[in-house]
């Protein structure tokens, strides 16, 4: 074993700290096996290619690091949105907090209450697309949510859900350490909007999978909670069947840590995935976004577009890759990773990258970052336009491209109004 | 209106004299012409009056209605009514072309106190004086000069002094880049907005924009200054004979 394995080894036993995920049922067993997966990785290291960018310490900590409450005092997101709402509370379902869970063509239910039942579609996804994403990189931090995450929901969908299921999730203390696991399965032809926020926790782990069978759509779109100090490591795993649609958006205004994964495979043709986000960080701000989209099968498309607005010293960072399979012919692939930095001491770091198998495919990528272009502001300007308003034009001008990967204009238009609050309360 | 004397302008980042005292004084309700070669200073000048960074005004004055124009920041000078149409309007893309003209508007009308102009009322006004420039829906609704041709720019930057009713505009070769058609509708928008409170200061290479748009008083720029000026008569004199004469003649 080399020292480096050791060193995973032991942090994770210091994590788990006698810790043994909850037993019983189909359940116990999925979290068995994923601590199983999790002993032979350890946790993640700073020297692991994978974090080059991205400390892990305080996220593999066993301490939480306290993250002070902070009261937006402002309209919570979608909140003019007909949603049916499921309320977390550092980590846990608070039924009395959250509407009634009936929606036709979609069963909700949730981990903390499932053990007892046999809910045979969750079985064979549960952890299962979690495994699949363990290679060829490790996620230790999701192998963990898999074996000791308490709660999430999950949700099969078998028609058209005639609105979206929206997850709430707040916050009542400072040291707070939530994990939550959801498993998303669509059934053919079905569709769903599935929408995120708030702050959860000072410290948040979650796992998304995502099972999309054919002829199927799956919308997501997510705020991340404005809590300056809260650190969060998200993962999305989907799997995309034959002419089935995903899109997910994520908006990150704030927080000390952010390291947001994404693992999608596109494996039925005809099928297509976007994947988005927008983050805005005003000094104490570390905002990553690793994502690893492969194409299995013929006549796909993917896009991802990330777009930073950083300053005060705020660092981004971007790793994303496009892998086409043999046989992944027709493929149309886009990957595009920018920041506007507002002063120089904010940094971006980008590891864009293609592997491609297939001869027959069209694949672009693109990063850049910059500053604000002076032409069009002194442009903006001689037309009438104060400075700091038409600084704010252009940063949402930058982050248009990413906000249109929206598919709801009535979300993208709650999206941009809360970019635009960020804006002007961090102007100058 | 405009009031400009001995205006001496360098550029910011090197000890190199661009403007060496210009003096010029344009009436309300006059159309002033400034040709001369490239390089004389005609650009800069429209740059320095609307507020672009880079120059450094060493000595002289500039005024619109009085008040000081070199102290004012760029959005200030327009709120005020100096308008200036790029020689080449810079693509913004991202920002559609209605946000943009709505945004300016009302942020001019919000630094002068005056009323914001409802979604409604500017639908209207947008739509009737685009169908005057033949600018189409399409356009108004992409971004910013964005996969806009070089007339289709011109003509956005008449739409906007047209939206905004500047008191002083200033058109920097706002004929380059343009077919005979084009220039005649450009021409046409300006004459429109011809009135006795407004003035406009046309730069130009050529006689030819001032076939359509008729100047009360033409100046030849060279070397940083002013150096004739004239009637309507010393355009064509420049048409016929290039600029060698007068130079020589001034020298």
């Amino acid at each position: 074993m080399t020292a480096l394995l050791k060193s995973k080894r032991d942090a994770l036993s210091e994590r788990l700290a006698g810790q043994i995920p909850a037993k019983g049922g189909w359940l116990g067993a999925a979290r068995a096996q994923a601590l199983s997966r999790l002993e032979v990785m350890g946790l993640p290291a700073k020297r692991d290619e994978y974090w080059r960018y991205t400390d892990p310490a305080t996220l593999n900590a066993t301490e939480v690091t306290k993250a002070d409450l902070f009261d937006a005092q402002e309209t919570p997101v979608f909140d003019s949105i007909d949603r049916v709402k499921l309320v977390f509370v550092d980590g846990v379902f608070d039924a009395s907090a959250s509407d009634d869970l009936s929606l036709a063509g979609v069963e909700i239910s949730h981990l903390s209450d499932v053990a007892e039942h046999d809910i045979h579609w969750a079985q064979s996804l549960f952890g299962v697309l979690e495994a699949d994403a363990q290679h060829p990189v490790e996620r230790p931090l999701a192998a963990l949510n898999t074996a000791l995450a308490r709660d999430g929901v999950l949700i099969r969908v078998t028609g058209k859900a005639k609105k979206p299921v929206s997850l709430i999730y707040r916050r009542q203390s400072s040291t707070g350490d939530a994990m939550l696991h959801h498993v998303v399965r669509l059934e053919p032809g079905a569709e769903l909007t599935l929408l995120e926020n708030g702050p959860a926790a000072a410290r948040l782990n979650t796992v998304l999978e995502v099972d999309i069978a054919q002829d199927a759509s799956f919308h997501h779109v997510r705020t991340q909670g404005r809590d300056h100090q809260r650190r969060f490591n998200t993962h999305i795993f989907a799997r995309i069947g034959a002419s089935s649609r995903f899109k997910s958006f994520t908006l990150t205004a704030n927080g000390k840590l952010t390291r947001n994964e994404a693992k999608i495979v596109i494996s039925g043709p005809g099928a297509s995935a976007h994947i988005a986000g927008a983050a805005v960080g005003d000094g104490d701000f570390h905002h990553d976004d690793t994502v690893f989209l492969t194409h299995e099968a013929e006549g796909c498309e993917s896009r991802q577009v990330f777009k930073k607005v950083l300053k005060n010293g705020a660092t981004g960072v971007f790793q994303g890759k496009i892998l086409v399979r043999p046989g992944a012919q027709k493929t149309d692939g886009y990957q595009i990773s920018q920041s506007l930095l507002l002063d120089e001491d904010s940094q971006f770091l980008a590891k864009p990258e293609l592997e491609i198998y297939a001869d027959d495919v069209k694949c672009s990528h693109g990063s850049t970052s910059g500053a604000i272009d002076e032409t069009a502001l002194y442009y903006l300007r001689s037309r009438g336009i104060p400075l700091k308003e038409a600084q704010s034009l252009l940063v949402l001008a930058f982050l248009a491209e990413a906000i249109s990967e929206i598919e709801s204009d009535e979300i993208a238009e709650e999206i941009r109004g809360r970019l635009e609050g960020w804006l002007s309360r961090h102007r100058g | 209106m405009l009031e400009i004397r001995n205006l001496h302008v360098k550029l910011e980042d090197e000890d190199k004299a661009i403007l060496k005292g210009v003096d010029l004084k344009i009436e309300a309700g006059s159309v002033h012409a400034i040709m001369g070669p490239n390089g004389s200073g005609k650009s800069t000048l429209s740059y320095v009056l609307s507020g672009r960074d880079g120059y450094q005004v060493t000595d002289g004055s500039a005024s619109l209605e009085g008040e000081n124009l070199l102290d004012m920041e760029p959005e200030e000078r327009a709120a005020a009514g100096l308008f200036l149409a790029f020689q080449y309007p810079v693509e913004i893309p991202g920002v559609g072309n209605m946000t943009f003209l709505r945004t300016a508007l009302n942020a001019q009308r919000k630094t002068r106190g005056e009323p914001e102009v409802s979604a409604g009322e500017f639908l209207k006004l947008v739509r009737e004086k685009a169908k005057a420039l033949k600018i189409d829906a399409e356009m108004l609704k992409r971004p910013v000069n964005v996969g806009f041709s070089g007339g289709e720019k011109k003509r956005n930057e008449i739409l906007q002094m047209a939206m905004l009713e500047p008191k002083m505009c200033i058109l920097d070769e706002t004929d380059s880049g343009l077919d005979v058609d084009a220039m005649k509708l450009v021409s046409e928008g300006v004459n429109a907005l011809r009135d006795k409170g407004r003035a406009f200061l046309v730069i130009t290479h050529y006689q030819r924009l001032l076939d359509h748009i008729r100047p009360d008083v033409v100046h030849i720029m060279a070397d940083g200054r002013i150096i004739k000026t004239g009637g309507p008569e010393l355009a064509l004199e420049v048409e016929q004979n290039g600029y060698a004469d007068i130079l020589a003649e001034v020298r």
